[in-house]
């Protein structure tokens, strides 16, 4: 199918077979396969200017056209900055959680059930996002409730507990919602690095005395840092673009606002997609998706950034 | 300089005299060489402790379980480093405090595990029944019919793009292994599909909605551009996955074979890909599971429909995800509808949620069967 692309040179002429047999054969795969490398290249490449070319008409688009708002920029920053407060809420709440988690798995468990405790976190990616977003929607919303009436009586003098407090469907429970689904992946990279700390520098720390923890802050910590930090941002990334939990669990208005337990609550970019998209039409089907540009620009710098961190971490490895 | 160097070679001699001049004195009677220790039994009786001794003040103030189990933990993180200080000294109970910390983030992590499977399971058992499961939403006013429209319509999408996804994520790791070794398209490659993992769903979800405006019209509703969605998704994952596999194949097969006089393309068919099929088929399996739960593409592109549709190329389709949005969010026009539609969506979430534990078990008894060992 994807015979056209093939740019890829002949054979070197430094392979090892004198005689070669079978040519046509060699090539077509090889075609196949680097035509399979380039698609991909190509989807992504599909993706950004797909999302370019429909976002244009957006430029100009004002009043009715970009939901009231006076042009797009105006319209698209309260939802970039709910998108922003929502992942930091989450990444607050999962880093501690994911780093000890991941300490748990790779340092604290006894090796056998290590393995195990590491499959029930995997678990916890494998909830469609859907599921969580309908459990904080039915069920977390009420625990939380009491939480948040705590807060508001308690710490209402910082301007995140504000209140007033009327529902349980709020940005703060949104973030823990996020952080749950934020959770696993970092934990998954966090205990890949901390797996990779040399077994010698580690038995050296213990030879000298130190207790675990002395042990983990001097030998594993250091030498993980920069992995901790590319998990994290790949963290944001997942947290960043989550679509549905959002959507179901956050009662939004879209507006800017640090208030966390307010009813009045900022949006997200994706979750004001998924909850727009239906009586979309026209321009507005524009608008939104300039708003996926948006965030599509934003987590590919975070994930790019953090996949650049990870790989220049194994190189000093 | 000279000098210098005369004074620091005699200033050893005399902090060295004390040893030479005392050779009665024992270091070990000075300096003890073990510390006490607390006894393995410390834990799990401070443990008992804290917990018992909350248990009697939770019954006696009629306080709730949560409250029982938070007591005895303050409890506990509190007595547990204070008696290792008091015995063992001050760096031994850091120790202990962050141990007990470190498997308190593992014990919160898994709460919202225990709850949402709890919390699944006990609203959406009473859904689950055979008309539930065996007929569709046609008709259907309020009250009543099934989700079988959802759960066919999640299988084909989710199959069309196993076909595109699979073929096309194994040539790429092929690539990537076999052909580009090591040079700048493969990086450039590897780094992009490492990048890919992380594109939100729903800018997948956008790119075919865009893609199928431009085929088909405004608002285009076309189950086979979710199937495209998702392959967006799962390709990255595919290739990762088939790409690691690949890597752990011994380089001794492949000369093996070479010397035997076998082509590339052969060797790669007839002994590379063989040999890594079970991580292979493993990966490609979480892959499955893990756009299978999909909703944000769906939703723009597959759109929602109340009856069975088999054709992916031909209108709308409605997939379980979507059904659990849907009937979640749309307001009910009587509260018997209301909690109908709830009490739908829960079941919905039971057997996706089955569906995709079942992907997953099935991709780990594949993948413990064919993978290395390798420890944890």
């Amino acid at each position: 199918m994807t015979t056209t692309q093939e740019p890829a040179p002949p054979v070197p002429p430094t392979d090892h077979a004198p005689e070669r047999v079978s040519r046509a054969g060699d090539s077509i795969f090889r075609g196949l396969a680097t035509g399979a490398g380039m698609l991909i290249m190509l989807a992504l490449a599909g993706v950004a200017i797909f999302l370019v070319l429909q976002s244009i008409p957006a430029i100009g688009a004002s009043g009715e056209q970009a939901y009231g708002a006076d042009n797009i920029v105006v319209y698209i920053w309260p939802l970039l900055f709910g998108t922003i407060l929502a992942a930091i809420i989450a990444l607050i709440i999962a880093t501690p959680l994911a780093i000890g988690v991941a300490l748990v798995i790779s340092h604290y468990a006894p090796r056998r059930i290590a393995r195990f405790l590491g499959y029930l976190i995997d678990l916890l990616a494998a909830v469609p996002s859907v599921v969580y977003g309908l459990w904080g929607r039915e069920t977390l919303q009420g625990w939380v409730f009491p939480v948040y009436d705590w807060l508001h009586d308690n710490l209402g003098f910082l301007p995140f507990f504000e209140g007033p407090v009327t529902t349980g469907r709020t940005i703060l429970t949104a973030g823990v919602v996020l952080a749950v689904m934020a959770l696993p992946i970092i934990t998954a990279l966090c205990r890949e690095v901390f797996l990779q700390t040399p077994v010698m520098h580690q038995e050296a720390a213990l030879a000298l005395g130190a207790t675990r923890w002395e042990m983990i802050r001097m030998a594993v910590f250091p030498y993980s840092r920069s992995g901790i930090t590319s998990a994290v941002m790949l963290g944001l990334g997942r947290a960043l673009g989550e679509t549905m939990a959002v959507a179901m669990v956050l009662s939004a208005a879209g507006v800017v606002t640090i208030n966390l337990i307010s009813s009045q609550n900022p949006s997200t970019i994706a979750a004001n997609i998924a909850l727009n998209y239906a009586n979309a039409s026209g321009t507005k089907t524009n608008v939104l998706i300039a708003g996926g540009l948006v965030l599509f620009v934003v987590t590919f710098a975070v994930n790019f950034l953090g996949r650049w961190l990870a790989a220049r971490g194994q190189v000093k490895a | 300089m000279s000098g210098e160097d005369t004074d620091m070679t005699q200033t050893p001699h005399d902090t060295h005299e004390p040893f030479h001049t005392d050779p009665s004195s024992d270091l070990s009677s000075h300096v003890p060489l073990t510390k006490p220790q607390l006894p393995a039994i410390a834990v799990p009786l401070a443990a008992a402790v804290a917990w018992g001794l909350s248990g009697l003040i939770s019954l006696f103030m009629e306080w709730p379980v949560a409250g029982w189990v938070v007591l005895g933990w303050v409890f506990f993180v509190l007595g547990m480093p204070a008696w290792a200080n008091a015995v063992e000294g001050r760096r031994k109970a850091t120790d202990r405090l962050i141990t007990t910390m470190v498997w308190t983030t593992f014990a919160v992590a898994m709460m919202p595990l225990v709850a949402v499977s709890w919390t699944v399971i006990e609203r959406g058992a009473p859904a689950l029944t055979v008309e539930f499961l065996t007929s569709d939403q046609s008709g259907v006013i309020g009250v009543g019919g099934g989700i079988l429209h959802a759960i066919i319509g999640t299988a084909i999408i989710t199959l069309v793009a196993t076909l595109i996804s699979v073929p096309v994520g194994i040539m790429a790791a092929v690539y990537l292994v076999e052909y580009g070794k090591g040079n700048r398209v493969a990086r450039v490659l590897t780094f992009l599909v490492d990048v890919m993992t992380g594109i939100p769903s729903i800018v997948a979800g956008l790119f075919a909605l865009a893609l199928f405006t431009l085929l088909l019209g405004p608002l285009p509703r076309i189950a086979i551009g979710g199937s495209i969605a998702l392959s967006v998704l799962m390709i990255p994952i595919v290739v990762r996955s088939t790409e690691e596999m690949l890597k752990l194949v011994p380089d001794e097969l492949r000369e093996g074979a070479y010397a035997l006089g076998v082509p590339k393309w052969r060797m790669i068919t007839k002994v590379v890909l063989p040999t890594a099929l079970g991580g292979i088929i493993t990966g490609a399996t979480l892959a499955v599971a893990r756009v299978a739960g999909e909703t944000a593409p769906l939703l723009l592109i597959a759109g929602t429909l109340r009856s069975i549709n088999t054709n992916p190329f031909d209108g709308a389709m409605q997939t379980l995800p979507v059904l659990i949005f849907s009937e979640a969010t749309k307001g009910g026009a009587k509260p018997e509808y209301l909690a109908a539609q709830i009490e739908r969506a829960w079941g919905a979430a039971l057997v996706l949620i089955i569906i995709v534990m079942l992907l997953n078990l099935l991709a780990r008894v594949v993948g413990s069967f064919f993978s290395p060992k390798t420890g944890r």
